[in-house]
């Protein structure tokens, strides 16, 4: 297997995109990621999305960018793993490249959401969950979240102003992002005076409905080197499930797949959590930010919370997470998310995260989740 | 059209039956043809008892498309005594307060919107215990 790296990255403001669709975005993430290395080759074009057919009509969707971008008659694949999409395009993209199979090869996250009313966006990505036996009985992605954040708050006799301070750092560094949906600051008095989504959970608990594309190019280490961009390499690339339904896990407060995908992930590049300068946490909602940070060993069981309460969580910490806004912060285009969670890693690694730069970031982990934990994507990249 | 969904659903959500691994005795809602246990593929159909204990609960307000003229309505996760967890809509809580712990009972009620598909699905619920 080759050694693989990333040479080029494009992103689109994330935003309500009215005037734009999935082709534009996608289109727009390309082309900056193309000129950002300034290759003009590409041998394959990997697209992670969600729910292109339900909130676009859209299928056959790698196809669709791949001639919107002028790349005919290249491979097109559209990759889909729920929210863990934009992560499963990248990993699709390294595997290709480390096995040989082709030398140049985009990976793009895309997602158009903002189309449909909210009550279609609720049953469309209840998709992620089972749909006989979770969405089929009116099961939204909020409840399974919001019941697992309650069961936690029980066994952990945590307050639900102890989830704060994750929504606040979010903010705070997306109030750094030129390219973050929300770029406000707010306080913990804010989020206690949330409104109630499906209790405990409330709106700065959750990440919003949005638009937006994200894209890296990715060629063989040894040709990266030699790219006009600092050259970051992908040290770890993994991937593993968890049972679709939430209720058929020994224990629904241990996202085993989160876990397993940071285990692999640390063995592949012969690291350990401590090795991690940020980490890029899928916080679609406070509640999975704990349990990833849990899971992949950053704290233990029932002490993620006191991990965000000292502040170790923030930039200056000693384990940064959601550094440009996280999916809560920058906004969560749900099958985009993983693609823009890798783009800002590697901004951090390259020094080019401005204002919300982690200083001295060597080492990256970028985290996309699908379903209520059912499938983890991990990436570790290094410079 | 998604009539021949719950009709093949009709024992799960009628009878709230899964099944059992002959193999290594585990017993699984919903029903599956592969032991997630043991991996073997040796289970036959099992129906649960319908009681349990409540792991924990939410209250759905913005409906998915499907299920607006239910809303808002309950929903949690049971703890059945045989030892499974199920997920569904909880019934009969109104001006009951709900608590992680509280025994529960399976009951018929209807799942969905009749109007969408101009059908009523019925299907399993759970209320708080009647007579503990
Ligand atoms: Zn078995």
């Amino acid at each position: 297997m080759r050694d693989v790296g990333i040479i080029g990255i494009g992103q689109t403001p994330v935003a309500e995109h009215w005037g734009r669709s999935i082709r534009d975005l996608a289109v727009e993430a390309v082309q900056a990621a193309r000129q950002d290395a300034g290759v003009e080759r590409v041998d394959a074009i990997y697209v992670g999305n969600m729910l292109s057919g339900e909130l676009a009509g859209q299928e056959n969707l790698a196809t669709l960018v791949a001639d919107a971008a002028g790349l005919l008659p290249v491979e097109a694949l559209k990759v889909e793993a729920a929210c863990a999409s934009g992560g499963a395009a990248l990993r699709a993209a390294c595997l290709a490249v480390a096995s040989g199979a082709h030398d140049y090869v985009l990976a793009v996250g895309v997602e158009k959401m903002t189309d449909l009313l909210t009550d279609g966006v609720t049953a469309a990505l209840a998709t992620a969950a089972d749909a006989d036996y979770e969405a089929g009985h009116g099961i939204s992605f909020v409840a399974l979240n919001a019941m697992l954040m309650r069961r936690y708050m029980h066994e952990h006799k945590a307050r639900h102003e102890d989830f704060a301070p994750f929504s606040v750092n979010s903010h705070r560094n997306a109030a750094r992002n030129p390219r973050a949906m929300y770029r406000h600051e707010i306080t913990p008095e804010d989020f206690m005076a949330s409104p109630i989504v499906s209790d405990p959970i409330n709106i700065l608990d959750s990440a919003g409905i949005c638009d937006g594309a994200a894209a890296l190019l990715v060629a063989p280490a040894s040709e990266a080197r030699r790219g006009r961009r600092p050259p970051v390499r992908i040290a770890a690339s993994t991937c593993a499930t968890d049972t679709v339904g939430l209720a058929e896990r020994k224990d629904p407060l241990v996202w085993q797949s989160v876990a397993d995908s940071a285990r692999l992930a640390y063995a592949q590049a012969k690291m350990a959590p401590k090795d991690i300068d940020l980490f890029e946490v899928h916080d679609a909602f406070t509640i999975v930010s704990v349990l990833s940070l849990e899971a992949c060993g950053f704290a233990d069981r029932g002490s993620a919370l006191k991990l965000a309460a000292e502040g170790r969580i923030a930039r200056e910490g000693d384990i940064p997470i959601c550094t440009l806004g996280g999916l809560k912060g920058r906004g969560h285009p749900v099958g985009a998310s993983g693609a823009y969670q890798l783009v800002e890693t590697v901004l951090q690694l390259r020094g080019e995260a401005g204002e919300a730069q982690v200083k001295g970031a060597r080492v990256g982990m970028a985290q996309s989740v699908g379903g209520s934990g059912s499938v983890a994507i991990t990436h570790i990249l290094t410079v | 059209m998604e009539l021949p969904r719950y009709h093949r659903m009709r024992r799960a959500l009628y009878h709230l039956e899964g099944s059992a691994c002959a193999a290594c005795g585990g017993r699984f809602f919903p029903p599956r043809s592969v032991c997630p246990s043991c991996r073997k593929g040796d289970l036959a159909p099992y129906r649960f008892s319908g009681r349990g204990t409540l792991y924990s609960y939410t209250r759905v307000g913005q409906a998915p498309r499907g299920f607006a003229s239910l809303a808002p309505y309950d929903v949690g996760m049971v703890r059945l005594e045989e030892g499974p967890l199920v997920t569904a809509q909880l019934s009969d809580t109104e001006g009951v307060d709900l608590a992680i712990g509280m025994p529960v009972e399976m009951v018929t009620r209807t799942l969905r919107d009749a109007a969408e598909h101009g059908y009523i699905v019925y299907g399993y619920k759970f209320r708080p215990l009647l007579r503990p």
